[in-house]
């Protein structure tokens, strides 16, 4: 079972179930739990909207696009059934905190679904999760099937007239598949391979239909901002930034975990002291603030950095999925950003050239750099390819792969060039890294 | 097909299968969780498998080894009755995940894709499981692993040589 931690500097909103046995559906009312639901079904979809859009609610999976917005962008009338889809995908390196929500509030999950289809007027939700979350898809199966007993989904939610379903699926590993077209595409039985853009799935979605894929985290986040008020929940945050977010603090920190705070809570002190500090009393060396596909930081770049949306923009980096890997001072930097391009080459469905080649070049050059044999070329060779990847793909990953590395390559150049001429990595552990 | 007198899978899983396909606006939308739940069953995805789903869903065969070999969690030959998946993932490789796979090597005496004798055991390396926050981890099968360390995989393997039956 996945440890929970707690630190006082934590507002506990999407994680204030957490333990407490939430997953039983009467547990889960007795937490004041369905009462979001029932609010907007009185209210009806205008309300809904204009609440999230007061929230600054912005998706929790690393684009953040404002929900409130997104949900406003589905056509009224369709001619074609409309659907909400939960993208539990989550597979980008450093994230784990839509595990914790199926496992501890899975009821979060359906009551977030079911106000997403009355906010759009769609009649099915699809909540998908990735296939090693055997589990979870378990524990979400058996809240679905409890919520269906009580009737708060079927033909006549709540006992009102409105029909409102939810299908729980497995995905069968696929990082590819956490992107919004291609989890359509698995959704529909395929390949996980990216559409093109326009038309948007707002337009143009799963089996044709308009609609809306929000982020496990996003949706879980969606009951709180109806409870406690669009307005009250922007108030925790930090401007255009509402609420909070799950920040899932990995690698080497003292206390690593899951911690709920503020949007714009300040990277240096999360780092320091939520999480403890650097494992062992080492030196910090480099921070990827927002799960594995966003650029390194330098110690001197988190000191006022504050963990939103903009500021985290502003720094040249993302805030991505809010995955946090600490580095410290033993670490290799070529060593970990072969391991992150190696990550993406597995990954790269294949469909889009510069991702497909790109990704497997750069993990041939880093494989020969960090071994000793790179020459000085290779290291302009390295960003000149990742460059060449940036924007010139149908969906993100190619600029997942990319932009890493060319924060690497930047930040880091003294530590490639000392892998030169043939010398050892000065942190060799591991020079004939296994390879996936 | 008749589930009861064709079907190479049980008959629950037969059932799980029938009911499945009916879930969905689009048939083809079962493909993927039931390509896993029938590799669960019968060890990987045998050519029985690809012609029994293929008819189950109304595609070719052809169509449905163009979607199974997309994913990575889907094989074509059998793995180990327990199989070892070791991320080596950054959060993980930060925290030792690459001790923690050479040991599970050495114990096993298998690399990756491996399969140890009477095929108990294989192991693999895998990309992030989702348990980053709680590396290095694991997956056996389904089940997680939390906070490994090299010392402590001996004692993981023994747990499920026990339920095994001591092989």
């Amino acid at each position: 079972m996945p440890r929970l931690v707690s630190h006082p500097d934590e507002v506990k909103v999407v994680s204030k179930r957490f333990g407490q046995g939430a997953a039983n559906i009467d547990k889960y009312i007795e937490l004041g739990g369905y009462e979001a639901a029932r609010k907007c079904l009185a209210q009806g979809p205008d309300w809904i909207i204009e609440e999230m859009k007061a929230s600054n609610l912005r998706g929790r999976g690393g684009a953040g696009f404002p929900t409130g917005m997104k949900w406003s962008f589905v056509p009224k009338q369709s001619a074609r059934p409309k659907y909400v889809l939960i993208n539990g995908d989550e597979s980008e390196p450093g994230t784990c905190k839509d595990h914790l929500i199926f496992l501890h509030d899975p009821h979060a999950m359906i009551e977030g679904t079911i106000i997403a289809g009355l906010a759009i007027g769609s009649k099915m939700g699809f909540i998908y999760l990735r296939g090693e979350y055997r589990y979870l898809l378990e524990i979400m199966e058996k809240a679905v099937a409890d919520a269906y007993a009580k009737g708060f989904l079927g033909k006549n939610i709540f006992g009102s007239d409105i029909e409102f379903q939810i299908i729980t699926q497995s995905g069968a590993g696929a990082y590819e598949v956490g992107e919004e077209s291609a989890l359509m595409e698995s959704l529909e039985g395929k390949r996980g391979v990216p559409r093109i853009k326009p038309p948007f799935p707002a337009v143009v979605g799963l089996y044709g239909g308009p609609t809306v894929i929000n982020n496990a985290e996003t949706i879980a986040t969606v009951p709180h901002v109806i409870t406690m008020g669009g307005t009250a929940f922007a108030g925790i945050g930090s401007a255009r930034n509402g609420g909070t977010r799950l920040f899932s603090i990995s690698g080497h920190v003292e206390r690593p975990g899951v911690y709920e705070l503020p949007m714009g809570y300040n990277l240096k002190k999360m780092i320091y002291e939520v999480a403890g500090g650097v494992r062992g009393g080492r030196k910090l060396k480099a921070v990827v603030p927002g799960g594995s596909s966003t650029p390194v930081l330098l110690p001197e770049e988190i000191e006022t950095l504050g963990m939103d949306f903009d500021q985290v923009g502003k720094a040249g980096s993302m805030l991505g999925s809010g995955g946090v890997v600490v580095i410290d001072d033993q670490t290799c930097i070529v060593e970990f950003a072969l391991r992150t391009i190696s990550f993406y080459q597995h990954e790269s469905c294949g469909w889009c050239i510069p991702c497909r080649e790109g990704t497997d070049w750069l993990k041939k050059s880093l494989t020969r750099f960090h071994a000793g044999f790179g020459t000085a070329k290779d290291i302009d060779n390295i960003r000149y390819l990742a460059e060449n990847m940036m924007g010139r793909t149908f969906c993100p990953l190619g600029d997942a792969a990319a932009m890493p590395t060319l924060g690497f390559v930047k930040k880091f150049r003294k530590e490639f060039e000392d892998h030169l001429d043939g010398k050892p990595c000065p942190f060799a552990k591991h020079t004939e890294m296994a390879v996936v | 097909m008749s589930a009861e007198t064709m079907s190479i899978f049980s008959p629950k899983v037969a059932a799980r299968f029938d009911a499945l396909v009916e879930k969905y606006p689009l048939r083809r939308s079962a493909l993927v969780p039931m390509l896993l739940y029938a590799q669960d069953e019968i060890g990987y995805l045998s050519d029985a498998v690809i012609a029994e789903v293929a008819h189950r869903i109304g595609l070719t065969e052809l169509e449905v080894r163009n979607v199974a070999t997309y994913y990575s969690m889907l094989r074509f030959k059998p793995a180990g009755k327990f199989n070892v998946q070791v991320c080596t993932n950054i959060s993980c490789m930060l925290r030792g995940a690459y001790e923690v796979y050479e040991k599970f090597q050495e114990e096993l005496g298998i690399g990756h894709k491996g399969v140890t004798a009477y095929g108990v055991f294989s192991l693999e390396e895998v990309e992030c499981i989702g348990a980053c926050c709680w590396a290095p981890a694991i997956q056996v099968n389904y089940d997680f692993h939390d906070d490994l360390t090299p010392e402590g995989v001996p004692g993981i393997l023994a747990d499920y040589r026990r339920k095994s039956g001591g092989q």
